[in-house]
């Protein structure tokens, strides 16, 4: 009785250890990636590269992922704002959600899923075939070369992306509650601006999106870089970053919220 | 992929996302309207500024004429007092009175100036005398009953 007690501590204990052992790896991961990024400055195509594959390869994805949930909003809200005959309230309310939570975060999570996980990937197989390796036998760091500039891609990526996530849905909120539903055009507009403010909405939108980019990026290249170098190490890995990352983004934006406000 | 092509794709890349930070703050946010051109500071004393906040509405006739830059409690008279800066277009007679309102049933509280009739302008840093605090629910609800409990004998 006693000894199956004690070994469920023990077993509990050594996982939160090893949790913590691998954020303090991953900490230590991003300073060194920080400390080497200044080649994905002085050689900026490495990070336009990048930022091809991780941005703009995401934009259609973003875009219509944006038009949807902005239509959702439009619908839901007038369905709801209907019963207190406030449908003028639609304008604000679907840019307030989009501006304030739903752009940053569905983009943050929808980059981590399209962008982040074949980032994870890409490190892997490179470590898996040992290409990684041979860059450290031709004396290239593989950190500045191959890490870096896509850190730097991601970081940059997210808020660009977050933003147009938010103007795609606040496009498709219009489509269905101004010219689906005929809710005044006007007031749409006049509501949303009055209610949504620069600083404390819009800023502090672009400010969590960019928490996000840095969040999402550092634990896509760090399962990469830190995979078994297996076909079973790499796929493991790549669930991991969907996994962490989506938790991440959530965890993290419950606290900047709560700090926000 | 050729360089010049994934070049110019970032290139349009940023500048969408740049584009759309703009649209963001100017057509969903109120960057636009945020910066009145030249304003001046006038003071108000509450005795009960209910729900009002800083970056709250002023209006005249339903025309936003400037906005509430702070409010604090003043110790001296334990009155709130709030300072308004109002677009240096709108000149006000000195006899203008300020109330707090609220825009709908369940809406904001703004600031109405109603002008009086006097000849002389407030100016910067002035005070506007006459006042009217906001409508507290409990209050109406108090003075309601209080007046209502006689009747029922």
């Amino acid at each position: 009785m006693m000894a199956a007690l004690t070994k469920n501590f023990v077993g509990l204990g050594r996982r939160v250890m090893n949790s913590l052992w691998r954020i303090g790896i991953g900490a230590r991961f991003l300073s060194l990636i920080l400390l080497n990024s200044g080649i994905s400055f002085s050689r900026f195509h490495l990070t336009v590269k990048e930022l091809f594959f991780s941005g703009v390869m995401s934009l259609i994805i973003i875009l219509v992922a944006g038009m949807f949930v902005g239509m959702v909003l439009g619908l839901q809200g007038y369905e709801t704002l209907k019963r207190y005959g406030s449908e003028s309230a639609l304008g604000s309310l679907v840019a307030l959600s989009l501006v304030r939570e739903l752009g940053p975060v569905l983009a943050a999570l929808l980059f981590a899923s399209r962008a982040g996980s074949a980032m994870t990937a890409e490190i892997g197989l490179m470590k898996a075939t040992e290409q990684i390796s041979a860059m450290e036998m031709m004396a290239i760091n593989p950190i500045a070369r191959v890490v870096a500039p896509r850190f730097w891609a991601g970081v940059f990526a997210v808020p660009l992306l977050a933003a147009m996530f938010s103007v795609m849905g606040v496009f498709g909120g219009y489509l269905v509650g101004v010219v689906l539903i005929g809710v005044d055009e006007g007031s749409f507009w006049s509501q949303m601006q009055s209610n949504v403010d620069f600083q404390h909405d819009v800023l502090n939108g672009v400010f969590k999106s960019c928490v996000f980019g840095v969040v999402v990026t550092a634990i896509a290249l760090f399962e990469g870089y830190d995979a078994p170098p297996t076909a079973e190490g790499v796929s493991g890995a790549t669930t991991r970053t969907v996994v962490e990352s989506s938790l991440a983004i959530l965890i993290l934006d419950f606290i900047l919220t709560a700090l926000m406000i | 992929m050729e360089r010049t092509t994934l070049d110019l794709w970032v290139g349009i890349f940023v500048v969408a996302g740049l584009g759309a930070l703009v649209t963001l703050a100017l057509k969903v946010g109120n960057l636009g309207t945020y910066n009145m051109s030249e304003t001046y500071q006038v003071e108000a004393y509450f005795s009960n500024i209910g729900g009002l906040k800083a970056q709250a509405s002023v209006k005249s006739s339903g025309v936003l004429v400037g906005r509430v830059s702070n409010i604090t409690l003043d110790t001296e008279r334990y009155e709130a007092k709030v300072t308004m800066s109002i677009d240096k277009r709108y000149q006000f007679p000195q006899d203008t009175f300020a109330n707090i309102l609220t825009s709908g049933l369940l809406g904001e509280q703004y600031i109405g100036l109603v002008p009086g009739g006097e000849e002389g302008f407030l100016k910067s840093g002035d005070v506007v005398k006459k006042t009217q605090s906001a409508v507290v629910l409990e209050d109406l609800i108090g003075k309601f009953l209080f007046n209502s409990a006689p009747e029922k004998k």
